[in-house]
């Protein structure tokens, strides 16, 4: 019985790695996910181009703006000489942010009288232009707090503000990247060697071939999803292996609770494969099928923007995403060192939806044959 | 010479192989809309509700009145707490994101001439955005209480000498739904576009139905548009469907005109279909076929078009690879449609780009439908 088995998964790997083409889509994915998107993914501001209107002739000014070039968000200004070339700088996404200094700038701050100096941010972009101005803010009240005379400084009690992040001290975005990479990459592998194998032979038509050797349903199912779980396993392990060593990203945890973990997940990823494949008649419908699986639970995994920026009903929603629970695992045991009881809270949800996608590909299966 | 009859019995071919067969409907009627919704409610860059704990050591007036700024918050549900240790725990585990820390001592501190009481602000730095926020939210916090204290105090005469007045110009309150919508669209378009096409040569060649269009005296030209003009329609059926979504359901406001949106999308398009055609004519293969579409046309268009990752912030060799996009040029264009308007000087370039680059990708693919079998 093992040995029909094992002649399955060998067939199956056969399929994959005998055509050239095939063989490329087993290697493409990983290297362009690990050359371009690990340094694509960034939502820090940086390299942003700033314009400036300055309507004041003073020595304030100019040391402002001197100072407003040192700031890592903007590495470009541009100087507009009326209100309509700063306009035109930001309708024309010349510019992100714009600031207009009045005339009297100088003049005002001369005489220790508040001023006040306008910010213009695109808000095709606002989110970004917050954040660079959140820089340019601090900055400018710097500037302000320091023209105020000691004098009158005196008697502000004394305070400090000190933060700290753990995990990623930097908050490098290579170090929740490739976490999240390892993810992303076995579940594609994963999905498209389980949803497409079954579909593929039945339009082939040596499905039937299959279901007439002595294999049972059951066999079939695990000579499908065995090669799957290998190769998702291999991919994971050269993200692994490839981020840490060559990236340098740490992984503090335990590498047995990691493929501990991932097992689960990985299996749970199967059971909604193989469910995929048994519900569509051709390739074409089961492409489309695992790729209205894996947009949605990459989306609500928590990897495009965070679970907590959600809707609460959606957050519930995401409960049901194996994906979700394997981000906490994946962040957890490279970067916090998860503990045990940890890793399990986020691992039996995996273990429950394997189960039911499990059985329900299963029923599926042999409903379908009989 | 192009017979109309002929590419009319192709597109007519067409036609009823889309409404025979639902796959192509659903590429084109339902993902579209459901990836959407899905995108319109799950992809936001506007923290609210961030689970964060305040550990007040010892309570006393001055460090209640730091406390409130986070727990009076909208962005934070605060759990208070006492212990420290017990709060950072929480980090670990997930269950918080940030631990603001007020020693027992902070009050004293803060009466003691010279001495410095302070602020101890700790983030889970796995999630790096929230991060931030958290940490930036933090310091004006910190900042605004400390300008409070001092004008309570008597020590300066009121705020601050200069202030930054903001003005977010399109989108004043500074909704990131209203720029990422718009940004969905044009991935979603990228996908069903690519995908819609990517399986159809592929198609013919698996199931041989290709040698009975190559027996036939159809040139490439007419084979071309019989598979360009069907799809084409469809693709532009399922983007006013996604234009009507943002406008009614998620409120993106439309300040340009309808015309310029068409126009922009009509080019962009041509290029998505050419790029579909061009990876299942050189594929003949479904399986392959779909997947090129999805790491050539899908996954660089949401990973590089700057619709969610700043395009500046990225390393200048990746920037360079986005200019081949089409994605990011359609993706600038939408924004500036639905929230600038119709800003010409902006929308020249990029239908510019993306009508080179959808001539490039037709001519390929006429190139590559080879009337050959072993080619």
């Amino acid at each position: 019985m093992n040995a029909r088995i094992i002649a399955l998964v060998r067939k199956e790997f056969l399929a994959l790695v005998r055509d050239k083409r095939s063989r490329m889509i087993l290697i493409m994915p990983p290297l362009m996910q690990l050359v371009i998107f690990a340094f694509a993914i960034t939502l820090e501001v940086k390299n942003n181009t700033l314009t400036i209107f300055n309507e004041d002739n003073g020595a304030h000014s100019a040391e402002l703006i001197n100072r407003l070039t040192h700031i890592g968000a903007f590495s470009e200004l541009r100087y507009a000489f009326d209100g309509a070339a700063m306009q035109a700088d930001i309708d024309g996404q010349s510019s992100l942010v714009a600031l207009h200094i009045p005339s009297d700038f100088s003049a005002r701050l001369e005489r220790h009288e508040p001023v006040a100096v306008q910010a213009i941010v695109d808000g095709r972009r606002s989110n970004s232009g917050q954040i660079a101005l959140g820089y340019l803010n601090q900055i400018i009240v710097a500037y302000g707090a320091e023209l105020v005379p000691a004098s009158v400084r005196r008697g502000a009690a004394g305070s400090e503000i000190v933060v700290r992040h753990w995990f990623n001290p930097n908050l490098r975005y290579l170090w929740f990247t490739i976490p999240a990479l390892t993810m992303i990459l076995t579940t594609l592998i994963t999905m498209i060697v389980t949803a497409l194998s079954v579909a593929r032979e039945r339009e082939l038509g040596t499905f039937d071939q299959l279901l007439v050797s002595p294999l049972s349903p059951g066999q079939i199912l695990l000579g499908k999803a065995i090669p799957a779980y290998l190769v998702a396993i291999a991919e994971g392990s050269v993200i692994v292996i490839v981020g840490t060593l060559i990236y340098g990203v740490p992984f503090r945890g335990s590498l047995l609770l990691f493929y501990l973990s991932l097992s689960s997940y990985l299996i749970s990823l199967v059971g909604i494969g193989l469910f995929i494949s048994s519900l569509c008649k051709t390739q074409q419908q089961a492409i489309l099928g695992v790729f209205s699986f894996l947009l949605p639970a990459i989306l609500l995994s928590g990897y495009a923007t965070p679970v907590d920026n959600m809707p609460r009903w959606l957050q519930f929603a995401t409960l049901t995403n194996p994906m979700r629970h394997f981000f906490v695992v994946a962040k957890g045991e490279f970067l916090k060192a998860l503990e045990p009881a940890a890793v399990w809270a986020s691992t039996w949800p995996m273990l429950l939806i394997a189960a039911f996608t499990l059985t329900a590909a299963y029923w599926l299966f042999r409903h379908k044959l009989d | 010479m192009i017979s109309f009859r002929r590419v009319r019995a192709l597109i007519v071919k067409e036609v009823k192989q889309i409404t025979r067969d639902p796959s192509s409907l659903l590429i084109a009627g339902v993902l579209p809309l459901v990836l959407l919704f899905i995108f319109g409610y799950a992809v936001s860059l506007d923290s609210e509700h961030v689970p964060i704990g305040v550990v007040i050591e010892q309570p006393s007036a001055e460090a209640n009145d730091f406390a409130s700024a986070f727990s009076g918050s909208p962005y934070f549900d605060v759990s208070l707490g006492t212990d420290a240790r017990a709060m950072e725990r929480q980090l670990v585990t997930g269950g918080l994101r940030g631990v603001v820390t007020l020693r027992a001592d902070f009050a004293q501190r803060l009466d003691q001439p010279g001495a410095i009481a302070p602020v101890q602000v700790i983030t889970d730095g796995s999630s790096p955005q929230v991060a931030s926020f958290v940490e930036n939210y933090a310091r004006g916090a910190w900042a605004s209480w400390q300008l409070q204290r001092r004008y309570e105090s008597g020590a300066t005469s009121g705020g601050p000498l200069i202030t930054v007045e903001p003005r977010i110009w399109f989108n004043p309150a500074g909704v990131s739904r209203y720029f990422l919508v718009p940004g969905a669209i044009s991935i979603i378009m990228t996908l069903v576009g690519a995908l819609l096409t990517a399986l159809v040569i592929a198609r013919e060649w698996e199931r041989g139905t290709m040698e009975a269009l190559l027996a036939s005296p159809v040139t490439r030209i007419e084979m071309l548009l019989g598979k360009v003009i069907p799809y084409y329609a469809l693709g532009l059926l399922s983007f006013i469907g996604c234009v009507a979504v943002a406008i009614f359901l998620f409120h993106v406001p439309l300040r340009g005109s309808f015309g310029a949106l068409l126009l922009l999308t009509s080019i962009f398009l041509l290029g998505a279909l050419g790029l579909g055609l061009t990876i299942s004519a050189a594929t003949r293969n479904q399986f392959l076929a779909s997947q090129a579409a999805l790491n050539a046309a899908f996954l660089p268009a949401f990973m590089l078009s700057g619709f969610l990752f700043e395009i500046r912030s990225m390393p200048g060799w990746i920037q360079a690879i986005t200019h081949v996009l089409p994605a990011r040029y359609f993706v600038g264009g939408l924004q500036t449609i639905f929230l600038a308007g119709d800003v010409w000087p902006v929308l020249w370039p990029k239908l510019g780009a993306l009508a080179l680059m959808a001539t490039l990708l037709l001519a390929l693919t006429a190139k590559n439908l080879v009337r050959r079998l072993d080619a």
